[in-house]
C-alpha cells in the first residue's frame, strides 16, 4: 500500500513544480493547478506516512530514506501555510522541485518504507528526529524565501521587474518572513540537539559527522539572528547567510547517513 | 424592442469633436431621462467616448440628433464619425468597454467606475439594467481572471508599484519629494493613493514646497535641508530639473548606514538627472530614473496586450450569455400568450361544466386542481422547447409559429 502511494505523491509534486514554472510565464490556471498538485500530493503523502506509522513498531522513520520522506512531508506542510495564497505562489517554484527531487532521492536511497526503531525509545525518537526534522523543514522554507528574495532583488537592481510587479511578495515581506521562520526553527533545532546530546551523554559514544554538521547549522543560524537583530544585517547579506545555513541543512539531510541510529 | 448604441470614441474621433460631445455626469443623467421617453436610455461619457444606449422606438434617430446637438457639428459630419450598433453587437461593445479592452491603455481601471456611474444616473429599464449589470460583471471578471490590469500603465504608477515591490504595503512608508512641480505632484498622488505618507517636500522656494506639502499633510523645507532628512524617509522622488546633482553617492551611503539595513527607494524624474546613477550600486538601495520607469511601463503595456486576448474570450462568453437572454425575451410574450389562452379555455370549460355536474365546493376545487395540472403538463414541454430555441438562433421563428398555430395574435397578454 505504502509503496503504491509513493508514485502518486511524486506525480502530484512533480506536476506542482512544472505548473509553478508555467505560472511564472503565464499567471492564472497554471498557478491553481500547482496549488492543487501540492494539496493532493500532501494528502497522499500524509496517507503514506499514516500507513507506515500504523504498520511499524515504534517510530518508523529512522533510516536515511525514511527520515528524508518525513522531511519532505514537513517541508510541504510548512509551505502549505503560505502556498495557497496568490502572492506566495512563486515560493512554490523553489519548494516543489526540491520536494520532488528529495522524494526521488529517498526512493533511490532505500525506499520510503518504514523500519523499526533500532532499540531507541519512541519518545526519544519523536523528540529528537521529530524536532530536528521540523526545524530543518522550516529552515528549508526560510531558504526558499531567501532565494525568492535574491531573485527579486536582482531583477529590481537590473531594472527588469517584469512579471514580478504586483504578483510576488515585497522584498521587505520576504526578508521578514525568512527571519521569522528562522526564529521559529532555531528553538526546535536547539531542543532536538539537546535531546540528542542528553541521550549521548547517558549512553556514551562520540560525536559523528551528522552531529557536527547539525551543530554547525545551529551556529550559522544563531549567528544569523544575532547579526540581523543586533548588527542590522538585512537584505542580500542576510539572505546569503540563510542560504549558507541551508547548505549545511542539505548536507545533514541528504549528504550524511543517520549512522547513529543504525 | 431593439437595443441601440450610437456613439463616438477615441478610435475614430479626434479630441476636438470628443470634447464638444462630452457630457458631465449630472447632464448625462438629464439627457438619459429625456432620451428614455417611453423606453430606456443611458449616456456614458468620458474623455475618450460619448455613447448613448437606448431601447425604444426610433432610438437611432433620437440618439443621432442628441449627438449632433451636443457636438454642435453638422449632422453629416457627425454621421461620419459615429458608430451604430444593435442588440448583441451593442452589448459586446459595452462589455469590451467595461473590461478596458476599448481603452487607450488596455485594462485601465477607471472606465469600470465610469460605466457604473453612467448606469446609476441613467434611465435603465429591464434591458439596460441587465446589460449594464452584466457589463460590470464582465469588467470585474476580466480583471480578476487575467493580469490585464495588474501592471502599471504610467510612469507615476510604475514608480508607486515599484515602491510597493520593495516595501509591500505603503501605509507606513514616508516619502520625500524634492522639487514641487507638476511631475512631483503626479508621483506623490500615485504614492499617496497606495497609502504612502508624503512627509516632506523640499524645494528651492520654500513657499511652493509648503503649498504642495500641505495638500498631502506633510511639511515644506528648503532644498539645502533635504539631505538631513534622507535617512528618515523610505521613498525619495526627485524632480527639480536643476543642472547639478541634488544627492550624491556619499549622501545616500550615510543615510543607508543610519537606516540600519532598511531599504531606500529613489525615483529620479528629472532631466537632466538629479541623482548620481552610482547610488544604484549601493546595497539596499534602488534608483529608477525616467528611462528605467518608461521601460517598465513599455514592458507592462506589452504584457497587457498579451492578456487582452484572454480578456476578449471572457467578454465573448458574456456576450453570448446576453444574446441568449435577449433572445429568450423574444419568446417570453409568446409563452405568456399561450399559457393565458390555455388558462382561458380551461376556466371557461370548467365553468360550463360546473352546473351540469352539480359539484360541491370541495369537488369543484379538486377538479380545478386536476385541470390546472393537465394544462401545465401539456404546456411544459412546448415551453421548454421554446426557451431552448430562443437560446439558439430560432427563437423568433418558433414564437411566430406558436402564435400562428394557436391564433394568439401579436399583443402581449399583459
Amino acid at each position: 500500500m505504502g509503496e503504491f502511494l509513493f508514485w502518486p505523491v511524486l506525480l502530484a509534486y512533480g506536476e506542482a513544480a512544472v505548473a509553478y514554472a508555467g505560472d511564472v510565464r503565464r499567471p492564472g490556471s497554471a498557478g491553481r493547478l500547482a496549488t492543487w498538485g501540492v494539496r493532493i500530493g500532501w494528502l497522499l503523502q500524509t496517507a503514506l506516512l499514516v500507513e507506515q506509522a500504523t504498520r511499524a513498531d515504534g517510530f518508523p522513520w529512522t533510516t536515511w530514506a525514511g527520515s528524508l520522506n518525513l522531511f519532505v512531508w514537513l517541508v510541504v506542510t510548512v509551505y502549505l501555510v503560505w502556498g495557497c495564497r496568490d502572492r506566495y505562489r512563486l515560493l512554490g517554484l523553489a519548494v516543489m522541485p526540491l520536494a520532488a527531487v528529495l522524494l526521488v532521492l529517498a526512493r533511490v536511497g532505500g525506499g520510503t518504507g518504514a523500519t523499526g526503531s533500532g532499540g531507541y525509545s519512541t519518545a526519544f525518537l519523536v523528540l529528537h528526529v521529530g524536532l530536528l526534522s521540523f526545524a530543518f523543514a522550516a529552515l528549508t522554507l526560510s531558504a526558499a524565501l531567501a532565494v525568492l528574495y535574491l531573485w527579486q532583488e536582482r531583477r529590481l537592481k537590473a531594472h527588469r521587474p517584469g512579471a514580478l510587479l504586483g504578483r510576488a511578495p515585497s522584498l521587505l515581506t520576504l526578508e521578514t518572513l525568512s527571519a521569522r521562520t528562522i526564529v521559529v526553527a532555531l528553538p526546535a533545532l536547539t531542543a532536538g540537539i539537546v535531546a540528542g546530546l542528553v541521550r549521548l551523554r547517558s549512553e556514551g559514544g562520540g560525536i559523528d559527522a551528522l552531529m557536527a554538521v547539525t551543530l554547525g547549522t545551529w551556529v550559522v543560524y544563531g549567528a544569523y539572528l544575532v547579526l540581523r537583530y543586533e548588527a542590522g544585517w538585512r537584505g542580500r547579506r542576510a539572505a546569503y547567510l540563510a542560504l549558507a545555513g541551508f547548505a549545511l541543512v542539505i548536507v545533514a539531510r541528504v549528504g550524511l547517513q543517520l549512522t547513529h541510529f543504525s | 424592442m431593439t437595443l441601440t448604441l450610437v456613439g463616438l470614441s477615441h478610435q475614430a474621433t479626434p479630441i476636438a469633436v470628443r470634447e464638444r460631445a462630452f457630457v458631465p455626469l449630472p447632464q448625462a443623467s438629464q439627457l438619459a431621462k429625456e432620451l428614455a421617453d417611453a423606453g430606456e436610455a443611458v449616456c456614458l461619457s468620458t474623455c475618450n467616448r460619448t455613447e448613448l444606449y437606448l431601447v425604444g422606438e426610433d432610438a437611432e434617430r433620437r440618439a443621432l440628433d442628441a449627438l449632433t446637438d451636443l457636438s454642435g457639428l453638422p449632422e453629416e459630419e457627425v454621421r461620419g464619425v459615429v458608430y451604430r450598433l444593435a442588440d448583441e453587437a451593442a452589448a459586446l461593445h459595452l462589455f469590451r468597454v467595461a473590461a478596458g479592452l476599448d481603452s487607450m491603455v488596455p485594462g485601465e481601471g477607471e472606465i469600470l467606475g465610469q460605466v457604473r456611474s453612467a448606469f446609476e444616473v441613467g434611465a435603465a429599464g429591464p434591458v439596460l439594467d441587465r446589460l449594464f449589470r452584466q457589463a460590470l460583471h464582465a469588467g470585474k471578471k476580466v480583471r480578476a481572471e487575467t493580469a490585464i490590469a495588474e501592471s502599471p500603465a504610467s510612469v507615476s504608477s510604475a514608480a508607486a508599484a515599484l515602491a510597493q515591490q520593495v516595501f509591500g504595503q505603503l501605509d507606513e512608508c514616508l516619502v520625500m519629494l524634492v522639487g514641487a512641480g507638476h511631475v512631483a505632484e503626479l508621483a506623490a498622488r500615485s504614492l499617496a493613493a497606495r497609502g504612502a505618507h508624503i512627509a516632506v517636500v523640499a524645494n528651492r522656494s520654500v513657499d511652493r514646497a509648503e503649498a504642495l506639502a500641505v495638500r498631502f499633510g506633510g511639511v515644506g523645507i528648503p532644498l539645502e535641508a533635504a539631505a538631513e532628512r534622507l535617512a528618515d524617509v523610505d521613498v525619495l522622488v526627485s524632480s527639480t530639473g536643476a543642472p547639478g546633482r541634488t544627492f550624491g553617492r556619499a549622501d545616500v551611503e550615510a543615510a543607508l548606514r543610519a537606516r540600519k539595513g532598511r531599504p531606500l527607494f529613489l525615483i529620479d524624474l528629472a532631466v537632466p538627472r538629479d541623482l548620481d546613477p552610482a547610488i544604484h550600486e549601493l546595497d539596499g538601495c534602488y534608483l529608477y530614473d525616467i528611462d528605467d520607469l518608461e521601460s517598465v511601463v513599455a514592458a507592462s503595456l506589452a504584457g497587457r496586450r498579451r492578456e487582452a486576448a484572454r480578456a476578449e474570450a471572457i467578454v465573448a462568453e458574456e456576450g453570448e450569455r446576453f444574446r441568449g437572454w435577449l433572445a429568450s425575451r423574444e419568446v417570453v410574450p409568446a409563452i405568456a400568450s399561450l399559457r393565458a389562452w390555455a388558462e382561458e379555455i380551461r376556466a371557461a370549460e370548467l365553468e360550463r361544466a360546473r352546473g351540469r355536474l352539480g359539484l360541491s365546493e370541495s369537488q369543484h376545487a379538486a377538479v380545478e386542481s386536476v385541470t390546472a395540472q393537465i394544462v401545465n403538463k401539456l404546456l411544459h414541454l412546448p415551453t421548454v422547447r421554446l426557451k431552448e430555441a430562443a437560446a439558439g438562433a430560432d427563437g423568433g421563428s418558433y414564437a411566430e409559429a406558436v402564435r400562428h398555430l394557436f391564433d394568439l395574435g401579436d399583443d402581449d397578454p399583459h
